[in-house]
């Protein structure tokens, strides 16, 4: 989604979000995320107005003092962006890729299942099965840090069963261009 | 903005966060990640980026211990894991085939900087009435609103950015000012520090014959 934007073109306007949206914003991303709500609050705090960036394609980036916290794209889940997911790495339900896949995934190309089947990989198992259409936190063989999010095109039992083709496309990955926007 | 260098992991979320802290359950503090402050990746990904020998300087030089985590004889074999003998050269020979693709790149980049030129053009309005345009501030990462900003108020009158007919961005101030900013981008003042004069050129513009 990022593998290409530059501020100067891609973005159509910054609008304060109205106060009404921004509790509708709160209650979606708690139900969504597994996150606390007083951790939300700290990174995010009532006083401190959400901005809404609109940009093209229908993502919206919501920021906070200027760093960007939230994207969606639509009307989609919301995602975090990738700096705030290593600060608070919990908050999303992760996948593993091995190690062949990441020079890909690190090409913005989305992930496919073998790489997420294969022994270096790693899907939940299967009583703790997530959804397609989950947002996801892509992890890598042997790292710590999450190297990407993205989302389930297929459930995970499902992808043990298939096995082929795209599993998780990627939202937003480490070296993309929004990671290296630092501040909208 | 400043842009806060990653080679800082202290950046300012924490502090606010234990001041706010008096509703019972606590946040949870966020962990703190270290970014490479050469390719801005956290550091186990620096070996997939097209920097790989600086970042591996840089981490050597700042981080002795987290070096050896990442580049230690045995870190190297138990990485290649999972992965044929095959596949980790090809993967080698990629990462260094990138880096030197991004060397030449940021040469070039370099090269076109210098050879990049700055023409100030003064442009008649009326007999007596000029305005100057300034155009290819930006290629020495000036930033034109900046820049505009200065102009208006050393020699207080109107300055804007404008596109022009080729539709690239310019500075634009009112008056006939073109000697007054060699000087100021000989001198360095302000944002336009940095800029080789050598690169400056003036030039005019006459108004075409019978255009009023």
């Amino acid at each position: 989604m990022f593998k290409k934007f530059s501020p100067s073109t891609d973005i159509a306007g910054q609008t304060p979000v109205k106060s009404s949206v921004q509790r509708a914003i709160r209650a979606a991303v708690l139900s969504q995320w597994k996150i606390e709500p007083e951790t939300l609050e700290a990174i995010w705090p009532k006083k401190e107005g959400l901005v809404h960036v609109k940009c093209r394609e229908h993502i919206s980036i919501y920021t906070v003092h200027g760093e960007p916290l939230i994207i969606q794209h639509f009307d989609g889940p919301y995602y975090p962006t990738l700096r705030l997911l290593h600060k608070y790495p919990y908050i999303l339900p992760k996948v593993g890729i091995d190690r062949g896949a990441i020079r890909f995934l690190l090409a913005g190309a989305p992930m496919m299942c073998p790489g997420l089947t294969s022994k270096g990989g790693y899907l939940p198992p299967a009583d703790a099965a997530l959804p397609a259409g989950t947002p996801v936190a892509i992890h890598a063989e042997g790292k710590d840090n999450a190297v990407g999010i993205g989302l389930m095109k297929l459930g995970s039992e499902e992808m043990r069963r298939i096995n082929k083709d795209v599993g998780v496309e990627v939202t937003t990955y480490l070296g993309d261009d929004l990671w290296a926007l630092k501040a909208l | 903005m400043p842009s806060k260098k990653n080679a800082t992991p202290a950046n300012p979320a924490p502090a606010t966060e234990e001041l706010e802290g008096p509703p019972p359950p606590e946040p949870v503090s966020p962990v703190q990640v270290l970014y490479c402050a050469v390719c801005s990746f956290p550091p186990e990904y620096c070996e997939f980026g097209s920097s790989l020998t600086r970042c591996k300087e840089w981490l050597k030089e700042n981080y002795p211990d987290l070096y050896d985590k990442y580049y230690s004889e045995n870190a190297l074999t138990a990485k290649v894991g999972t992965l044929s003998l095959e596949a980790q050269t090809k993967l080698e020979k990629d990462t260094a085939k990138k880096e030197a693709k991004a060397e030449a790149k940021a040469d070039a980049a370099l090269k076109k900087k210098l050879a990049s030129q700055i023409t100030i053009k003064r442009i008649e309005r009326n007999k007596r009435k000029h305005v100057t345009a300034i155009h290819g501030l930006d290629a020495f990462g000036v930033d034109l609103k900046k820049a505009s900003k200065q102009f208006a108020s050393k020699f207080a009158t109107g300055s804007s950015v404008t596109k022009n007919l080729q539709g690239q961005d310019e500075v634009v101030v009112q008056g006939d000012v073109s000697d007054e900013i060699v000087d100021m981008i000989e001198a360095g003042v302000g944002v336009l520090k940095g800029i080789p004069v050598d690169n400056v050129e003036i030039v005019e513009e006459k108004k075409k014959k019978g255009g009023d």
